[in-house]
């Protein structure tokens, strides 16, 4: 049989969004970036939103991902993502605008952004990817680097007393009345990857519903900077990271969940 | 004629973005510049035209939701004062990067640091030289009266968006804080969605349509030959700039021995120490440099073979007074004076120094 004959129309099972552009990813292999982009883009899509959408790209190993995202983009100076995105959409109310952002960016230098662009309750969608690591600069110690993690600027683990706690910057802006959905997900397995784009989806239904702003956080992975393999990487993440950022929803409808 | 009204400077700015139809204005408070936040919410702009306000948590934040919306191709304003000027310079970097048009009013109070906030004229440097990172020029136009704060408004949204750059209005506590009578323009309207996609469509990020390629805005470009071009092309902006668009004003300067250089709130002073002068028979006059980038260095040079000094007048240690020798090529003697950190120099001390530094030394 000739491929001809398998790759047909009627075969067809899934296919790339035409909102992901045909420019090879810049990520790791292996690195949850990817997917995370695409599960966004695909919820835009079925929207329709694309020409509706401004998405706002930030410092960090996202820094070029208005190279993959096929709609018109802003790249944001370090952390500012949130002011950013608060100038375009208080411009445009009626448009979708998110920011996608890294640790650092979101919970280090920009955490002055995201915490008022989440007290005003800016209308606007901020997916917030946390591996616990600097990747683009080469796996420096990050805001929500765990205890003990050993990365490049903290080689012999994350000592609390002299460097600080990991920041649970999702909860911390759950308390905020400005935020009105606040998640947190993972794209590791099919099924992580469904809740997740079901989240994202979630999240810009209710930005066109002016409810306020909403926040997806994707623990993710950073099997290079945590110097492990994809797999490694991905089972590492299930037993250290999730035990510390627990997935699920935090805040829905306004609604801080009770967890007891 | 257009509406007369008694105004503050700072207030001037305000009411003449609102009639400008800009689009949006975020900001910060800060001495000596809050009127121009305090005057725009008391005004209602939302209502008058759609004008959005903004307070910002910070300058870091009003300078990039500055970024933001100017990079959906909206008409945006801002202002702040030194200390918080400082603050954005990170953002009128990418801003310059990214060739967005924007209008950033500084009136500068005396520095280092916190400083205080009387009159000053020390961010010269800030606004000229570069201030953030990189190489790029600010399109810089300095008010010496309240209507020339309003006026310059207009003058920078176009001069901002022929060049897509930002633009800054370099003014100081003085006139952001003096009354004047100041001749308003009628109101314009803001520019409609359709007028936007027509104006800037071509560059600005405002949702993709099949039609056309994503526009994307950025300052980045890791791969350093590209990168120079960018900057190649940044700089034929300049050179353009150069030009095309310097501004200046010459009092006095036909039959004049001795000049004086002088903007914003010293070009007022110098005025009266002018006429002081000539009263006692000094051949002296007055160049008011209206653009410091691009700096007036034709006429300058035009005028030094008949000039036997020149005084340069600013409130700070000494910043315009490069710029004043470079034009001249240091074939006329140049001198400083000025008061600074927030010190104001009188008409007499002005004179004072021209004659004891210039005609006598």
């Amino acid at each position: 049989m000739d491929i001809k004959d398998i790759v047909k129309e009627e075969n067809l099972v899934y296919k790339k969004t035409p909102l992901m552009t045909d420019k090879v990813l810049s990520y790791c292999p292996g690195c949850g970036h990817g997917t995370a982009h695409r599960i966004v883009m695909e919820v835009l899509e079925e929207l329709g939103a694309q020409e509706q959408t401004i998405g706002i790209a930030p410092v960090g190993c996202s820094v070029l991902a208005y190279e993959f995202m096929n709609i018109d983009m802003i790249q944001a100076a370090h952390g500012r993502a949130p002011a950013v995105a608060t100038g375009v959409k208080r411009c445009y109310p009626e448009k979708y605008v998110f920011t996608y952002q890294g640790d650092g960016d979101l919970a280090a230098i920009g955490t002055a952004e995201t915490i008022h662009a989440c007290n005003r309750g800016e209308n606007i969608t901020i997916i917030f990817i946390n591996n616990g690591i600097y990747g683009m600069t080469g796996g420096q110690m990050a805001p929500t680097t765990l205890d003990g993690m050993k990365t490049s600027t903290s080689p012999y683990g994350r000592d609390l007393h002299t460097m600080g706690n990991p920041l649970k910057i999702t909860e911390l802006v759950a308390q905020l009345p400005g935020t009105y959905f606040v998640t947190r997900q993972a794209v590791h397995t099919p099924a992580a990857v469904r809740k997740a784009k079901k989240a994202v989806r979630k999240a810009f239904d209710l930005q066109k519903e002016n409810k306020g702003l909403t926040f997806v956080e994707i623990v993710s992975n950073c099997n290079s900077g945590w110097k492990m393999s994809p797999t490694k990487a991905n089972q590492w993440m299930v037993e250290n990271m999730f035990p510390f950022y627990p997935m699920g929803d935090i805040k829905v409808d306004g609604v801080i969940l009770d967890k007891n | 004629m257009g509406e007369l009204k008694l105004m503050k400077g700072n207030e001037a700015i305000a009411e003449a973005a609102i009639r400008e139809g800009a689009d949006g204005y975020f900001g910060y408070p800060i001495t000596p510049q809050s009127e121009v936040m305090e005057y725009l919410m008391m005004e209602r702009p939302e209502q008058r035209t759609g004008m959005v306000v903004l307070q910002a948590e910070s300058e870091l934040a009003a300078i990039n939701m500055v970024y933001g919306a100017a990079a959906a191709g909206k008409k945006i304003i801002t202002s702040s004062s030194s200390p918080g000027i400082s603050l954005y310079q990170e953002g009128i970097s990418y801003i310059a990067g990214a060739e967005l048009p924007c209008v950033i009013a500084n009136v500068v109070r005396g520095g280092p640091g916190l400083g205080t906030i009387q009159p000053s004229q020390a961010d010269y440097f800030q606004s000229v030289k570069g201030g953030g990172h990189g190489d790029y020029r600010l399109y810089t136009l300095a008010p010496a009266s309240v209507q020339e704060m309003a006026d310059f408004v207009e003058l920078g949204f176009e001069m901002a968006y022929k060049y897509r750059n930002p633009v800054m209005i370099l003014s100081d506590g003085m006139i952001g804080q003096m009354m004047e009578k100041v001749e308003l323009k009628d109101q314009k309207p803001r520019w409609s969605e359709a007028q936007i996609k027509d104006l800037n469509g071509g560059w600005a990020a405002i949702g993709k349509p099949e039609s056309r390629e994503r526009n994307i805005i950025t300052s980045l470009d890791l791969d350093s030959h590209k990168q120079e071009e960018h900057n190649w092309k940044l700089q034929a902006k300049y050179r353009q700039m150069e030009e095309e668009d310097v501004r200046y004003e010459t009092l006095n300067t036909d039959d004049a021995e001795y000049l004086m250089v002088a903007y914003g709130s010293s070009a007022r002073i110098a005025q009266k120490s002018m006429a002081v002068a000539r009263a006692k028979g000094i051949k002296v006059g007055l160049l008011r440099p209206i653009t410091l980038y691009p700096f007036p260095v034709k006429i300058l040079k035009e005028l030094a073979p008949q000039l036997k000094g020149i005084l340069s007048v600013e409130m700070s240690a000494g910043q315009m007074i490069e710029d004043v020798k470079l034009a001249v090529e240091c074939k006329v003697k140049v001198e400083h004076f000025g008061r600074y950190g927030g010190v104001i120099h009188s008409p007499e001390e002005v004179l004072e120094a021209l004659e004891q530094k210039i005609i006598g030394g």
